[in-house]
């Protein structure tokens, strides 16, 4: 078991926490966490164990779930990229309310730079909007080390703990020393109803009792290893969060003080003997300004603190060796002018992807339509936006694309047409069905099933071959539901059926059904590598 | 000693193998390594590419900065030329001369050639038919990686040869010689 191991920080962080006695993770896949779920997944020790680690429908059901086996006692894990911690958020917020019993820790990656995001949202504002203790790791190893003691402070201060990090750790490898893996803990339901029945009497008491708890988590991460000044006596002071450390190792080696922070609530005292001993503090942080606003509440408005917030680092994207060298006065920059010969490479649709034959289609008709609008939603197919398709007008959040075409007929936009994967349908889509259908909303919903959740690498989708059957109980009317086979020979029966349901003044689905090109082709290599 | 190549290409093309086989050779010599990755949308079919860092000291970021990498190790021309910032001064760029164009705006390929050519120190090389030649059509990624073993002092081919039979090992032993043949034609440069 022990010994060094060559691990994506992701993987490190599952690891760390297989080793520190999980018994579950609870996640719905999204770039850049999931790789943490997919690696408990496929770990002997976590068979062997019998940990739970089967995919949630939504973030909101995996952080539900993660509560309840904290509740019965033992250690759960819930992952999920940024943006799903305003999915899970009425679940997050009131599980530092109600404390926890076995260690809950809920890892949340963040996009700064937006590689594969719809923003860059910084996650350490929904652990101190929760009041609860965030941990920041910098590099591969504390992703490991960090889960057991994560779990630890979780049992000890009865809250959940939420790990923060951010794409360019998450997808980076490095080895990492493993150590011997801890007893998972024993069924241990709790039995304290004031702590979980939120009624508002309960509710006042518990959130009182968080209140008087931050006293001693502000002591503990002034305390804590993770948060560690190296004084060097330089005029410059830098406090550096999370990543953002190693940048600043990597510009200034040994010649700057540096307040290193990992854990959080922000160590005020610390930040007060950096301030103290130099003479001006850059903060740098990736995402947004979190810590930067503090410190300048902290110090005051006279003394000098630079950071994001008055460009001394960029106040939008991910931080690099690069913005971090130039805002600490040592830029090394390019020696080679970029190239002439440049032309973008965007992401594109499989060759062969039925989501391609979906857009052949509803192009086709909708040429006809010159005020129809579609709206997207999140998923592989969201790259039918670009060329050569351009066939859809919005995408915003999971689920989005129906309920905004409900509000864009109500508004007496027609044809008001909906593009939903199987996945996010499954994520977000069947309550907005359901509001289109109470109100008979004059739309088209077109639920392109490639049986997986392809955009992260082809996880099990929560509804496979379960949709006819999910429509149709949610009050879709049968002659105004189908199931067609996106291939270009049955373009002449898609077209029709997509034209015939746009002139319905009701909610009509079609789901177009084939298996995503990489799923099938990964499975046949497995068949042929089987035989 | 340290050494920092920005491996390059397109999605589907196998610079995360060339990553993987790099990454192997480097720890078993007990170097420290650091590999950012992309993994999620940019892989399908657009650019891909990734910062592999190796060192006998400790490293600290998990990304080159500019005119800092020591090689490009490319797939693709273009994607080879992409990142030109990325280059330092004494940096050598090792790429494949084939364009893959799955885009309408692809540049014009002469000049696209001829700026690869007016590089100081480059070294390309048609890896596909080189691959197809072998019999070995899968294994274009691995000429590749033998065209730049001849210039990463850092590893000697002997450590990258061992670490294609380990990376390589659990699909078979035609696999392994594949790649084998490949990484020795690409270092040979035939």
């Amino acid at each position: 078991m022990k010994g060094k191991r060559l691990l994506l920080g992701d993987e490190a962080i599952a690891l760390g926490a297989l080793h520190a006695g999980l018994s579950g993770v609870y996640a719905y896949p999204g770039t850049p966490s999931t790789e943490i779920t997919e690696y408990i997944q496929g770990d002997a020790l976590a068979r062997e164990r019998g940990v739970r680690s089967r995919w949630c429908t939504n973030e909101k059901t995996a952080m539900e779930a993660a509560l309840g086996m904290s509740y019965a006692g033992k250690r759960a894990l819930v992952c999920m990229k940024h943006v799903g911690m305003n999915v899970c958020a009425d679940a997050f917020v009131n599980a530092g309310i109600t404390g926890v019993k076995g260690g809950l820790v809920v890892v949340a990656a963040d996009d700064p730079s937006m590689h594969s995001s719809q923003n860059e949202q910084d996650s350490r504002f929904y652990g101190k909007f929760a009041l609860i203790p965030i941990l920041e790791p910098s590099d591969q190893q504390e992703c490991y080390d960090m889960m057991a003691d994560a779990f630890r402070l979780s049992e000890e201060v009865r809250l959940p703990v939420l790990v923060r990090m951010v794409t360019r750790l998450a997808h980076s490898r490095a080895a990492v020393e493993v150590g011997e893996p801890l007893p998972q803990n024993g069924l241990a339901p709790d039995s304290e109803r004031g702590r979980w029945v939120l009624l508002p009497g309960n509710a006042k008491r518990q959130y009182a009792a968080l209140i008087a708890k931050q006293p001693e988590l502000l002591q503990r991460s002034v305390d804590s290893s993770h948060n560690v000044l190296e004084h060097r006596g330089s005029a410059l002071g830098v406090i550096a969060c999370g990543i953002a450390y190693n940048y600043v190792r990597e510009a200034l080696p040994q010649e700057v003080s540096i307040l290193k922070v990992s854990q959080y609530p922000l160590p005020e005292s610390l930040v007060r003997e950096l301030a103290g001993a130099s003479q001006e503090i850059l903060v740098v942080e990736d995402g947004q300004p979190f810590a930067e606003e503090q410190v300048r509440g902290l110090l005051g408005p006279e003394y000098p603190v630079s950071g994001r917030l008055d460009g001394r680092l960029p106040r939008t994207g991910e931080l690099n060796p690069d913005n971090v060298a130039v805002a600490l006065g040592e830029p090394a920059g390019a020696v080679h002018a970029p190239a002439h010969s440049l032309a973008p490479r965007p992401p594109q649709l499989c060759q062969g992807c039925g989501h391609r034959d979906v857009y052949t289609a509803l192009n086709q008709v909708l040429a006809d339509y010159p005020t129809a609008r579609v709206f997207g939603d999140i998923g592989c197919y969201t790259l039918g936006a670009l060329p050569p398709f351009r066939a859809i007008d919005s995408c915003v959040d999971m689920g989005a694309s129906i309920t905004m075409a409900k509000g864009a007929a109500d508004a007496g936009v027609h044809p008001a047409v909906a593009v939903i994967g199987d996945s996010t349908f499954t994520h977000s889509g069947m309550t907005s069905l359901l509001d289109a259908v109470n109100d008979n909303a004059a739309i088209t919903v077109i639920l392109s099933d490639n049986l997986t959740t392809a955009m992260t690498g082809g996880q099990d989708s929560a509804g496979t071959h379960k949709f006819e059957a999910i429509c149709l109980a949610l009050g879709v009317e049968r002659e105004h539901l189908h199931v067609v086979v996106p291939l270009p020979k049955n373009m002449e029966e898609i077209t029709r059926i997509i034209r015939e349901e746009t002139e319905y003044l009701g909610v009509s689905v079609i789901i177009p059904q084939r298996e995503c090109m990489q799923t099938l082709a990964r499975k046949n290599r497995q068949k042929k590598a089987a035989q | 000693m340290k050494t920092d190549i920005k491996l390059a290409g397109v999605g589907g093309q196998g610079i995360l193998s060339i990553a993987t086989v790099i990454g192997q050779a480097a720890t078993a010599a007990g170097l420290h390594l650091k590999q950012a990755e992309v993994h999620g949308m940019s892989q399908r079919g657009g650019d891909v590419q990734s910062d592999l860092r190796l060192s006998t000291d400790p490293i600290h970021s998990d990304l080159i900065p500019q005119g800092g990498a020591d090689m490009i190790l490319s797939m693709e021309p273009m994607e080879a030329l992409r990142y030109l910032p990325y280059l330092g001064p004494e940096g050598t760029v090792v790429t494949s001369s084939k364009p893959f164009v799955n885009i309408p705006d692809y540049p014009n390929e002469i000049a696209l050639q001829e700026e690869l050519d007016a590089l100081p120190r480059m070294t390309k090389m048609d890896i596909d038919a080189v691959a197809k030649d072998l019999m070995a059509p899968r294994s274009a990624n691995m000429v590749l990686l033998g065209m730049a073993a001849r210039h990463l002092a850092i590893l000697s081919p002997d450590d990258l040869r061992a670490a294609i039979r380990t990376v390589f090992g659990r699909k078979g032993e035609k696999v392994v010689e594949d790649n084998l043949k490949a990484f020795d034609a690409g270092y040979e440069g035939l």
